[in-house]
C-alpha cells in the first residue's frame, strides 16, 4: 500500500562538505543513508528518519542538517498535521499508534508559572561558597513523637525509627528498567547514583547478579506487575523496594517488551525465556484492592526483615489524593508520583498525550491532603514526570514534594534528544535498545561522568536558590509555598498549587 | 467537593532589639530598669510594637491562668461585642474567678489602642473533654477564640505570668501600663519592633505567649511556610501573622507536650550542620541524626535571636550561623540577655562575666530555688 504520510524530517546535505566516508549510513539504525557505488554519493531516505540527530552530531565535517519538514498541508487549526498523519498510519495499518518518551502537547507547564523568593535586606541570602548548604534528605517514614530520656547529660532516644533512605541531593534516578535502557546505560545510572550519593531505579526488569553486590546499596529494586528478576538476593541487596502501581506516560496500562529485545543477558536478568516477549499486565493480578496491596507491602517488609523503605509508586490521575493518603495507611514509607509529562520506553499514544494531571498539581494537593490527615510524617514524596532542570526542582520541594526522580533528563544527559523512537529497539545513541552494536556506542565511563556532573551541576544551582532565598538546609524548603508566587494562573490554579500571585 | 481556598497568609518581616532579665533568686523588681535598658537601643525599634513578659507577676493568682485579651476593632462598639461574645465562651468554658481592665494611663497617648482586659480562671471541662489536661484545654480554647471569634485575641494565658504589649516604643507601652510601678517580677523580657511591611496592629507586637512560654524574636524566619504546616498538623493555627508566632508553638509543642529539655529543643530548632554530626562519635552522632530526620520541618532557618521566657527560666538561643546579636551577662544572682552590650551595662554597669553565645547554642538562666516564687 503506497503511504501517504509525509516525512517528517528534511535532510540536507552539502555535497562539497561530505567525503563519502559512510559514517552516517554506518550512525543510522533505521537505515535513512545508504551509499550509492556508481554515482560515489550518499542517498538518504527521509521517510526512515526518526530525528534523532545522531548522523549530524557524528559526521566529520558537518555536512548533514536533520530539520523538521514543513508542513504542506492547508492550515487548519483543528485537523493539525499531526492529527492528520497519525490518522493516515492507522488507516495504512490499522494499529495503534505507539510511541516513546513523555507527552509533548502544549498542557500548561505550571514550573513556568511559579517564580521563587529571594532575600533583601531583612533576612541576608547566604553565599553557598562561603556557608555550608545543606541539600542532605532522609526518605522514609518518621515518627510523629520522639520519646527521649535524658538524666544526667546522657540522652538516649527510645523511638525506634524506621528504615530511611539518606540521599546527599534530592535528585534520584527514574525507574528504567535493563531491557527497555541498554546494559550500558543501565550501568552508568547505577554507577552515577552511587558517585553522587544519590539513588537509581532498576525498573521492572531486575538487576544483573554481577551488578548486586557492587550497586544494590544505591539500588531501588521495583516489583512490578510482571514480577521479573525478583527473588530474595534481588530485593535484600538493594536500599529500599518500590511498588510500581502506575507509571505517568500511561497510567491504567501495562507494558510489552517485544521478544526481539530479549536477549540471552535480559532473558536471565527477567527469568523468563530468551526471545519470549515479557508483558507487564495492567493491574498487578495479587492488587485489586487497597487490602492487598497492604498485604504485599507487608509482605515485602517480611522479606527484607523490616529493613528497607517500601515506596509505592502511582501515576497521578483524578483521584489520586486519596489514593495515596490510603497507601501511606496501607504502610508505604515512600510514595512516587509521576505526572502526566512522565516518560515511557513505549506507550500508545492516546494515553501517552491524554490520561492524568501535571506532576506540579498533583505534588500540591498531596502534600496538602496529607497535612490535612496529619499523616505527612509518615511517608516521603518523590515527584516524577517532567522535571526539567534545577530550579524545578526546588520548586517540587517547596510545594511539598521530598525529592524528585528524574529520567527523561538523565537520558538526554547521556545523549538521548527526545525522538520518541524509544519502542523500536534501534536506537541510535545506544541508549534504548538491547542491540549490542548500538548500545557499544554508549561509553559507561563517560555516560556515568555525564550523569555525575548532571547532578552536580543541578546542586549547586539548587544551592544557589537556596541561599537566596536565606535558607541554608532543604528541610526548610519543604511545602514551603511562601517562597513561590504565580504568575499567569487561574484562580483555580493558584488554589490547587497553594500559592499567592505574583505581587500578593 | 468544595474548593480550599489558598492558604493565603502574610509573614511580617521585622528587626528588633530584645532584652531579658531574670534575677535567679527569685527576687522580684519593677520594669523601671529594663525600660531603660530597652531605650538604650532605641534606633533598633521604629515605633510600631514593643512589649514585656512578666514572670511572678500576680502571686495572689499564681494558682489561676491569667488570660490577658486584647478586643479591636473600629469602634468601642465592636469591642464590646467581641468582649460580649468571648465573655459567653469564658462562662461556659472556665469558672472566671476575677477579672477586671489591664490599667493603663492616658489612652490619648497611644496610637489607637485597644480594649485590653484579663480574666483570672480555672478551666471548666465537661463531657469528652475532662480527658484533656488542663493545658491541652486551655490551649484549644485559645486556637478557638483567635481564630473563630472576630476581634477577640488572647495574647497572654500562663500561671503568674502577664504579657503586655502594644503599638509604640518599648519604654513607652512600658510607661502606658505603669509597668514601673504597678508589677513586681523575677524575670522581664523586652522587644523594640522595627517592622518593615505590615500595618502595626497590637496583636502583633511582641512577646508571644502561650500559657507560660513566651517569646520575643529578633529577626526573620525564611522556613515560616514550612514551620507553619508541621504545627498547623499539630492543631496550632497560626493567627497572628507574624513569624515569631511559630517560635512559640514550636517551644510549647515540643517541651510541654513533647516533654524535650532545651538542650534537645534548641538543636531542633538550631541544629549543627550535617558536617560537623558526621564528626561527632557515635550516640550523639545517632542523637543528632535522628532528631533532624524527625524535627527537620521545626527547623528555624534564617536569621533569629530569641528570649523564651517560662515560670523559673530564661533562655537565649540564636540561628544556627549567627545572623543576629546575642550577649549573655551575670551579676551576682541577676542574669542578662540583651541585643547590645551597651543596655546592660547601662543598669549594671559592673559585671561577673560577659559572654557572646555561639550560633545554636542556648543559654539558660533558672531559678535557683523555685519556692521562692510560689510563696
Amino acid at each position: 500500500m503506497k503511504s501517504f504520510v509525509f516525512p517528517e524530517f528534511q535532510i540536507i546535505r552539502d555535497e562539497e562538505k561530505c567525503g563519502q566516508c559512510r559514517g552516517c549510513e554506518r550512525q543510522c539504525a533505521f537505515g535513512t543513508h545508504t551509499y550509492d557505488p556508481v554515482a560515489d554519493r550518499l542517498i538518504s531516505d527521509e521517510t526512515k528518519c526518526a530525528g534523532c540527530q545522531r548522523c549530524v552530531i557524528f559526521c566529520p565535517k558537518h555536512a548533514i542538517v536533520v530539520r523538521p519538514a514543513p508542513s504542506f498541508y492547508r492550515p487548519n487549526a483543528s485537523w493539525s498535521r499531526e492529527k492528520l498523519d497519525d490518522l493516515k498510519k492507522q488507516a495504512e495499518t490499522g494499529g495503534v499508534i505507539l510511541t516513546g518518551s513523555g507527552n509533548d502537547k502544549p498542557f500548561r507547564i505550571y514550573w513556568d508559572h511559579i517564580l521563587l523568593n529571594a532575600s533583601q535586606v531583612t533576612n541576608p541570602s547566604i553565599d553557598p561558597l562561603r556557608e555550608p548548604m545543606e541539600l542532605r534528605t532522609f526518605l522514609g517514614a518518621k515518627p510523629d513523637i520522639m520519646d527521649i530520656s535524658a538524666g544526667d547529660g546522657k540522652v538516649e532516644i527510645k523511638t525506634e525509627i524506621g528504615p530511611n533512605l539518606m540521599v546527599e541531593t534530592p535528585i534520584l534516578f527514574s525507574a528504567m528498567s535493563y531491557g527497555a535502557i541498554s546494559y550500558n546505560a543501565f550501568g552508568s545510572l547505577a554507577r552515577a547514583a552511587c558517585k553522587s550519593g544519590t539513588y537509581f531505579n532498576t525498573g521492572e526488569g531486575g538487576l544483573p547478579k554481577e551488578m548486586r553486590q557492587e550497586f544494590g546499596r544505591c539500588a531501588i529494586v521495583q516489583v512490578a506487575s510482571g514480577r521479573f528478576g525478583i527473588d530474595a538476593e534481588y530485593l535484600n541487596c538493594a536500599a529500599a523496594v518500590e511498588i510500581k502501581v502506575g507509571q505517568g506516560a500511561k497510567p491504567g496500562i501495562g507494558g510489552h517488551l517485544p521478544g526481539e529485545k530479549v536477549s540471552q543477558l535480559v532473558a536471565e536478568t527477567r527469568m523468563i525465556p530468551q526471545g519470549t516477549d515479557a508483558i507487564s499486565p495492567a493491574p498487578h493480578h495479587d492488587i485489586y484492592s487497597i487490602e492487598d496491596l497492604s498485604m504485599l507491602i507487608t509482605a515485602l517488609k517480611e522479606a527484607t526483615n523490616y529493613e528497607k523503605p517500601i515506596s509505592v509508586k502511582i501515576a497521578a490521575v483524578h483521584n489520586f489524593a486519596a489514593i495515596a493518603s490510603g497507601i501511606v495507611r496501607a504502610g508505604a514509607d515512600i510514595i512516587a508520583i509521576d505526572g502526566l509529562r512522565g516518560g515511557t520506553g513505549a506507550a500508545p499514544k492516546a494515553i501517552r498525550d491524554n490520561v492524568g494531571i501535571p506532576i506540579e498539581l498533583a505534588i500540591s494537593s498531596l502534600d496538602r491532603r496529607l497535612r490535612g490527615e496529619g499523616i505527612r510524617n509518615r511517608c516521603s514524596i518523590i515527584a516524577a514526570g517532567g522535571i526539567r532542570c534545577s530550579a524545578d526542582v526546588v520548586k517540587a520541594i517547596a510545594l511539598g514534594a521530598d525529592a524528585v526522580y528524574i529520567g527523561s533528563a538523565a537520558l538526554i544527559a547521556m545523549g538521548c534528544t527526545l525522538c520518541q523512537k524509544c519502542y523500536t529497539g534501534k536506537c541510535n545513541w545506544g541508549i534504548c535498545t538491547t542491540d549490542p552494536r548500538l548500545s557499544g556506542r554508549l561509553n559507561m565511563d563517560i555516560a556515568s561522568q555525564r550523569l555525575a556532573n548532571l547532578i552536580s551541576a543541578w546542586s549547586h544551582e539548587i544551592a544557589e536558590m537556596l541561599g537566596g532565598m536565606g535558607i541554608n538546609a532543604l528541610e526548610s524548603l519543604r511545602g514551603n509555598r511562601d517562597h513561590l508566587r504565580g504568575v499567569g494562573l487561574y484562580e483555580w490554579e493558584l488554589d490547587v498549587l497553594g500559592i499567592k500571585g505574583a505581587g500578593e | 467537593m468544595p474548593r480550599i481556598r489558598r492558604e493565603l497568609y502574610s509573614k511580617e518581616i521585622c528587626s528588633c532589639s530584645i532584652f531579658g532579665a531574670m534575677n535567679q533568686g527569685g527576687e522580684r523588681f519593677n520594669a523601671a530598669g529594663v525600660m531603660r535598658a530597652i531605650a538604650n537601643m532605641h534606633v533598633r525599634g521604629n515605633g510600631l510594637g514593643g512589649g514585656f513578659a512578666a514572670y511572678g507577676i500576680y502571686p495572689h493568682y499564681s494558682d489561676y491562668y491569667a488570660f490577658h485579651l486584647m478586643f479591636t476593632g473600629k469602634s468601642m462598639q465592636d469591642r464590646l461585642e467581641a468582649k460580649a461574645e468571648l465573655e459567653e465562651l469564658l462562662c461556659h468554658k472556665f469558672d472566671v474567678v476575677y477579672d477586671e481592665e489591664i490599667p493603663h494611663e492616658d489612652e490619648s497617648t497611644m496610637i489607637d489602642p485597644p480594649l485590653i482586659w484579663r480574666y483570672f480562671l480555672l478551666p471548666h471541662k465537661r463531657g469528652e473533654e475532662e480527658a484533656l489536661s488542663d493545658e491541652e484545654y486551655i490551649v484549644s480554647k485559645i486556637m478557638q477564640v483567635n481564630t473563630k471569634i472576630e476581634n477577640a485575641y488572647v495574647f497572654s494565658s500562663g500561671k503568674n505570668m502577664g504579657c503586655f504589649k502594644g503599638v509604640g516604643y518599648p519604654e513607652e507601652i512600658g510607661q502606658y501600663f505603669m509597668l514601673d510601678r504597678l508589677y513586681q517580677a523575677y524575670t522581664w523580657t523586652v522587644h523594640g519592633r522595627f517592622p518593615t511591611n505590615t500595618q502595626a496592629w497590637w496583636g502583633g507586637a511582641h512577646p508571644f505567649s502561650l500559657l507560660d512560654t513566651s517569646i520575643v524574636h529578633n529577626g526573620e524566619i525564611s522556613s515560616y511556610g514550612t514551620n507553619r504546616w508541621y504545627l498547623e498538623m499539630y492543631g496550632y493555627a497560626c493567627t497572628l501573622q507574624t513569624d515569631t508566632e511559630v517560635i512559640a508553638y514550636a517551644a510549647d509543642l515540643l517541651m510541654r507536650r513533647q516533654r524535650l529539655p532545651i538542650d534537645i529543643v534548641a538543636k531542633i530548632l538550631a541544629p549543627p550542620i550535617w558536617n560537623a554530626i558526621d564528626r561527632m562519635n557515635q550516640s550523639e552522632r545517632k542523637l543528632l541524626t535522628t532528631l533532624r530526620m524527625v524535627y527537620g520541618p521545626l527547623l528555624m532557618n534564617g536569621p533569629f535571636a530569641i528570649i523564651i521566657g517560662q515560670t523559673g527560666r530564661m533562655i537565649g538561643l540564636t540561628d544556627r550561623i549567627r545572623l543576629r546579636p546575642l550577649t549573655a551577662a551575670r551579676r551576682g544572682d541577676m542574669f542578662y540577655l540583651s541585643s547590645e552590650e551597651a543596655s546592660i551595662r547601662l543598669i549594671s554597669p559592673e559585671l561577673d562575666r560577659v559572654w557572646t553565645p555561639n550560633g545554636g547554642e542556648p543559654v539558660v538562666g533558672e531559678l535557683n530555688n523555685m519556692r521562692t516564687v510560689l510563696q
